[in-house]
């Protein structure tokens, strides 16, 4: 499959409009779930952070300093690519495999179009290029979410939150996130473009698929961030 | 002339197509009949090289769809405009984009100059006024046409329909294949039609090919098959009481 993906495409001009529109459908119109949850679950981590570091003998800027590196290391690559492989997969799945049960990718085929090609490499292109961009919104959003529940919920100080977060900052951190992100937009657009390319049978083998899909790749994300730490950082 | 010989194709060691032989000529409507599970799907899907077969060869003009390089290959799918059963339309694109997207993809042409041949197929097809709409907005039987729109946009020398009238009420039914005799006509193309609609078959089928167990059983004009004596194809075709009458009364007035 993936040697038919990564062949040149047919035709530039049109796998470049195909490009944007991907951008567009996988990236764009995931930013507002992904805004939304990032802020109020930095919030949240920064609330319960505070709330188990209530000790004297702990200084209160480490919960800037913990909700920062939770939210960079984890919660933004790992977290966020879980939300993104159940909305963005089960998208994937859905549209692909509702054209394969109504011929639309058996017409591509017989137009000459190579349909892994045409339909998978935009995806996959679109997914690697804006998922970062996502992710880094993700993380300042997720810091600011922290930062905001603070100053609603008296439990720190402001100005020791914004100490903690800039506390031993490493951007080592940064690229080892963003690297899981990379892999993890990969596997959150080819998991569930198999699963929509080969469907048979009609709509409900499409739901299965999707369901199934969104389950694979989430647990290949949970695998891979196994080992990728262990390679990046142990 | 689309020439097949001895084609065999099986899947999982089930043998589906046992030795088909046949020839399809230019400006005629072919019809490929036969009971489900006869074979009809896979043989057309073998003629548009979806399947492949295990045995013998589709010559296409002289082109013989497995000796063929990419560029020769990809020159013959471009020569081939296909129905689908369902229209098989991309209900993501505008009518306009859907009959667009094969220009796109396979031209140099404008882009006025592709409108242009764009409006020139709908007004072949008689449709006016759709091409901003989407496929869901459409009827089944416009859906239809649309797909012929598309099918034809890049002049093709070999027309592929499945069941293309199936789903649409009697009097779209005969517009759609009316409209395809026209086209096989005027365009001079091989125009392989699949169908279960025996109405389809009497009124347009140039040369009807019979399926029975993966071989073609029978071969004739849409004349010869009231007339036949062959089981198979009267069991078959004549099945309603309604075509039994048409062909008794067919056979009496011309004894």
């Amino acid at each position: 499959m993936l040697r038919q993906v990564f062949k040149k495409p047919q035709k530039w001009t049109v796998f470049r409009e195909l490009l944007f529109r991907e951008i567009d459908d996988l990236g764009l119109k995931s930013m507002g779930i992904i805004m939304f949850i990032s802020f109020f679950v930095g919030g949240v981590v920064a609330i319960q952070t505070a709330l188990n570091v209530d000790s004297p003998f702990i200084p209160k800027y480490l919960i800037g300093f913990a909700t920062k590196r939770g939210i960079i290391l984890e919660f933004a690559p790992t977290f966020m690519s879980i939300i993104l492989a159940g909305k963005v997969g089960s998208y994937i799945t859905s549209s692909m495999g509702t054209m394969r049960v109504t011929e639309q990718i058996d017409a591509l085929e017989v137009m000459g179009i190579n349909s892994l090609n045409y339909l998978v490499l935009p995806k996959i292109l679109a997914a690697l290029f804006f998922y970062p961009i996502l992710i880094l919104l993700s993380m300042f959003l997720g810091i600011v979410g922290g930062y905001y529940a603070g100053l609603l919920t008296d439990l720190f100080y402001s100005e020791d939150f914004i100490y903690g977060i800039q506390l031993d900052f490493d951007p080592y951190y940064i690229k080892y996130a963003l690297t899981k992100t990379v892999v993890f937009a990969f596997v959150i657009t080819t998991i569930p473009a198999y699963h929509g390319f080969y469907v048979k049978g009609g709509s409900l083998e499409v739901g299965r698929a999707s369901t199934k899909a969104v389950v694979w790749t989430s647990i290949v994300i949970i695998l891979l961030n196994y080992f990728l730490t262990q390679m990046l950082l142990g | 002339m689309i020439v097949v010989k001895d084609l065999y194709k099986e899947f999982n060691g089930t043998p589906v197509l046992k030795g088909i032989s046949t020839t399809f000529e230019k400006g005629k409507t072919n019809m490929i009949i036969g009971q489900s599970g006869s074979g009809k799907t896979v043989f057309l899907k073998c003629l548009l090289g979806l399947h492949i077969p295990e045995k013998g060869t589709i010559s296409f003009d002289g082109r013989v769809h497995t000796e063929l390089g990419i560029k020769e290959h990809r020159q013959l799918r471009q020569d081939m405009g296909m129905v689908f059963q369902g229209g098989a339309l991309f209900d993501s694109l505008t009518i306009e984009e859907n009959i667009l997207f094969p220009l796109k993809m396979f031209t140099d042409k404008s882009k006025s100059e592709m409108l242009d041949r764009v409006n020139i197929v709908l007004n072949r097809v008689n449709l006016e006024n759709v091409n901003s709409k989407f496929p869901a907005e459409l009827s089944g039987g416009m859906q239809k046409r649309v797909a012929i729109a598309r099918a034809i946009v890049m002049n093709p020398k070999y027309l592929f329909c499945d069941e293309p009238n199936s789903g649409l009420d009697p009097r779209t039914a005969t517009i759609i294949d009316n409209l395809i005799q026209e086209i096989t006509d005027e365009y001079q193309i091989i125009t392989i039609i699949n169908s279960h609609d025996m109405n389809s078959v009497m009124e347009i089928g140039e040369k009807i090919i019979f399926l029975k167990n993966g071989i073609n059983a029978w071969e004739g004009t849409n004349e010869e098959i009231f007339k036949t004596e062959n089981e198979a194809v009267v069991e078959f075709v004549y099945s309603s009481n309604l075509f039994k009458k048409v062909r008794e009364a067919y056979l009496s007035k011309t004894k």
